[in-house]
């Protein structure tokens, strides 16, 4: 009962943080420089008052702000998400039409990040000062600090241009009719670069936070106690060790998982993928005040969700924390 | 050749090309040589915001749309008017009434026949409504009539000069009027399956990814095309296009889709062509706005000075990699009536800090606005404040993006800002609209943005575009010249040769002055 009051207060929280989100991010939005009917105009390499006045009408930007405000925060109450212009289509349908492409690379990247770098960080921490040791702290380190677009162009380079081994570009094989397992692998193919390349810096950051956190724990007294006890070095490691040591990194993966639709947006542009960050990071530069807006929204509710998610999972790692 | 012959050449099919005969504007040699089919793979950049080239008019549209729709006419590098859907036309003596003969047997991509209703219908009705630029330019036009299904006589209410060359797929294209006649273009749902009668049809496009056409089986043209699919592939990022030319995922790069210090890397590459060729029609020409409205700018001195100070010769070098030639006034070299017969301001410093004394300029810093278009327009504005600095200028580059440069200089809300406008091949078109009174005004980024009012200049710019004999035009147009360049309304830089970069197989990609724009119906493989 105390669960589900809990989870229904965080609901309604969470509901009236998006509306407050949303409402925010219209007027950031409107408060830069330049709108849409600007850019479409500057693109058609010609225009006129005329022109100009009857692109507003059209995007209902001659309406006061406060009534364009109503008029859009009614539409979201209700799912509606509006009319991207430039792009001739609904947002939602915009969106989810992204939305697989993305969550597929950031899935993979998630994973493949979240298991190494936990299982590298654990490795690291049981040898410590081993040559082990020292080669994941300095690999995660190098990771760490490398700009994700220029790792991002070097696999380019070095597996797309030069080696030829892995596709650079795209989702899958255009101009091919693949299908069913060969499409897959296909796309399996095409994925592999940009995924590993995103999961790179998180398995970096995974592998530090779980070898600094397992390290700390090591040293707490039922550690001690256990290892007096005669429990098998194997078990303490796995069972006391890194099961304590796993609440930070359960937090960043909250905080990675919450980002996962919108924070691939350099990835997503150097490997061509036609995911949501891309689409995003277009509309900005084309004031497409709508499918902004709605990217924005929708990942800010990924985001509220994989906190609420995040909280739910503490209480599973670690039963002691108690919702209140 | 003259015209007449030209038309009656066009209208038959046949012709001689420089490289000797050829059959529907493709070499023999060409025709023998390379098998029909295939797929060829084109960058486009940015992702075009729709295909509808009546609605939309922006670079990338044009690019892909040019393979869908079609004008009445195309232009040779030198930009003679070429048939098209048109097969010949005449201009009566009085140059008010011109009377265009349709090519027969042109069906649109459903099916439907294409007739003299349809250029009607898009001229005077639908482009009318949605394409600002043509519109502008149709400010003489008095009637628009269907004479029989193949015919169409255009009356003017005056004389005006360079009409022939409004007739081009970008400026003037074709749309079916059985399938917007009666409804709101704007939410049309055609919009999302563009149907016109180019040699290539629209199949399906995948957002963020790629655009395809396929080969239009019953194109009107015999022969045409040769390939059988196009793709256009989205690749957001520079120097990521630039990787996948090299890695052989795209056979095409389009002017300006890499930065020019990856075009001469590029283009060493083996099996590689590099052509400038295909941007007559357009000629792309730089400069600064300088803001006439303004102090120092509203003072000749101070401008001739900036002129003085900027060295263009290094920055073709420089940041164009050679891709650009130093501009000598406001008219591009490529556009009809061009003269290299007016003041010359080849980079001298002293005199520009003698001119800058004598302005009164007192050393304020003034604000300068790269144009957001990737690196080398921003390694220019880095040579353009060094060189002003130089010459006792204060400089404060102010960075924005694409919609914010729009909006600023919309509402003029500069000091100096970098641009490059395309001039279609007639100053009418191209570049009064830059330097004339009647084009002062908020809201376009591509009129008289810095606020410069002559009546002479109105008069002669006037004259020349109402004038029909190239003589009379010439002489206007060699003295508004003469004129602009004393008065230095701008600071002109340069003219943008820009490259395209195909692989070496890719035969005839460009075939006219409209360059890839003006669709791949004549290119082949090898």
């Amino acid at each position: 009962m105390k669960r589900l009051q809990y989870m229904l207060t965080r609901i309604v929280q969470g509901l009236l943080a998006l509306m407050l989100i949303a409402t925010v991010n219209f007027l950031l939005i409107r408060a830069a420089p330049g709108d849409p009917v600007s850019v479409l105009a500057g693109e058609a390499g010609a225009s006129d008052a005329q022109f100009v006045a009857q692109l507003r009408k059209e995007f209902g930007l001659d309406q006061p702000l406060s009534t364009q405000l109503g008029h859009y925060l009614g539409h979201v109450a209700t799912l509606d998400l509006g009319w991207s212009y430039r792009q001739q289509q609904p947002v939602l349908k915009l969106i989810a039409d992204r939305l697989p492409a993305t969550l597929l690379l950031t899935g993979s990247a998630f994973a493949l990040s979240l298991l190494f770098g936990v299982a590298l960080g654990a490795m690291a921490s049981r040898r410590v000062g081993s040559w082990l040791d020292s080669a994941i702290t300095v690999v995660a380190l190098i990771f760490f600090a490398t700009p994700l677009y220029w790792l991002a162009m070097m696999a380019v380079l070095i597996f797309t241009v030069q080696l030829d081994w892995l596709p650079g570009f795209g989702f899958f094989t255009v101009g091919t009719s693949l299908s069913g397992l060969d499409r897959v692998l296909d796309i399996g193919k095409h994925l592999i670069l940009p995924a590993l390349t995103l999961a790179l810096f998180y398995m970096a950051v995974y592998a530090r936070m779980t070898r600094a956190s397992m390290l700390e724990v090591a040293q707490m007294d039922f550690v001690k106690t256990a290892r007096a006890k005669g429990v098998h070095p194997g078990r303490i490691q796995r069972n006391h060790i890194l099961r304590n040591a796993l609440l930070p990194v359960v937090t960043l993966a909250g905080i990675q998982a919450g980002g996962m639709i919108g924070g691939a947006v350099l990835t997503e542009t150097v490997f061509a993928w036609p995911g949501i960050g891309r689409l995003m990071f277009d509309a900005l530069l084309q004031r497409d005040y709508n499918l902004l807006l709605g990217c924005f929204l929708v990942t800010a509710a990924v985001a509220v969700l994989f906190n609420l998610l995040t909280d739910l999972v503490y209480t599973l790692v670690d039963p002691r924390i108690e919702m209140a | 050749m003259k015209r007449r012959e030209m038309i009656q050449l066009g209208a038959s099919g046949l012709g001689l090309s420089g490289l000797g005969l050829s059959l529907a504007g493709i070499p023999l040699s060409v025709l023998a040589q390379d098998r029909k089919g295939g797929v060829l793979n084109v960058l486009v950049q940015p992702e075009p915001p729709g295909l509808m080239l009546g609605m939309v008019q922006n670079g990338p549209t044009q690019l892909i749309a040019g393979n869908i729709y079609e004008g009445l006419l195309r232009y040779d590098d030198k930009l003679n008017p070429q048939p098209l859907l048109a097969s010949a036309w005449t201009m009566s003596k009085d140059g008010l009434v011109y009377t265009f003969k349709l090519k027969p047997g042109v069906k649109w991509h459903d099916g439907k026949p294409f007739s003299s209703a349809d250029v009607v219908f898009s001229v005077d009705v639908f482009l009318r409504k949605t394409h600002a630029r043509l519109r502008g330019n149709l400010e003489c036009l008095d009637t628009v009539k269907a004479i029989d299904p193949l015919t169409v006589e255009f009356k003017l209410k005056y004389p005006f000069g360079p009409f022939l060359g409004l007739f081009e797929t970008g400026t003037m294209p074709m749309v079916p009027k059985h399938v917007y006649e009666g409804t709101d273009f704007a939410t049309n749902p055609a919009n999302a399956t563009p149907l016109g009668t180019g040699p290539f049809k629209f199949k399906e496009w995948v957002k963020g990814s790629y655009i395809q056409l396929v080969a239009n089986e019953a194109y009107h043209t015999p022969g045409q095309p040769l390939l059988e699919s196009l793709y256009f592939h989205v690749i957001p990022d520079a120097a990521s296009r630039a990787a996948a030319f090299e890695s052989g995922k795209v056979d095409v790069v389009p002017g300006g889709a890499v930065e020019f210090f990856d075009v001469v890397r590029l283009s060493k590459l083996p099996g590689v062509t590099l052509t400038t060729k295909g941007w007559e029609f357009f000629s792309p020409h730089s400069w600064l706005w300088l803001n006439n409205r303004k102090a120092p700018m509203n003072n000749v001195k101070f401008r001739q000075a900036v002129m003085f100070a900027i060295d263009r010769e290094a920055m073709a070098k420089i940041a164009w990699q050679g891709f650009a030639k130093p501009a000598t006034g406001p008219f591009n070299s490529h556009i009809k009536y061009y003269s290299d017969d007016v003041a010359k301001y080849p980079r001298n410093l002293e005199k520009a800090k003698q001119l800058l004394a004598e302005s009164g300029y007192k050393g304020e810093p003034l604000k300068l606005l790269p144009l957001p278009y990737g690196e080398s327009w921003q390694r220019q504005a880095e040579i353009v404040r060094q060189n002003l600095t130089q010459a006792g200028i204060k400089i404060e580059l102010t960075g924005t993006d694409v919609a914010g440069w729009n909006q600023r200089l919309n509402e003029w809300d500069y000091d100096i800002a970098f641009t490059y406008v395309y001039q279609y091949g007639d100053p009418a078109l191209g570049v009064a609209r830059n330097y004339t009174s009647s084009n002062i005004a908020k809201g376009s980024p591509f009129n008289n943005v810095e606020g410069y009012s002559n009546s002479r200049v109105d008069a002669l710019f006037a004259a020349g575009a109402r004038a029909t004999d190239p003589e009379s035009r010439a002489k206007a147009y060699l003295e508004v010249q003469k004129l602009l360049l004393e008065e230095v309304p701008v600071a002109w830089l340069h003219e943008i040769n820009f490259p395209t970069l195909y692989r070496s197989k890719v035969k005839n990609p460009i075939s006219s002055g409209i360059g890839l724009n003006d669709s791949l119906s004549r290119a082949s493989l090898t």
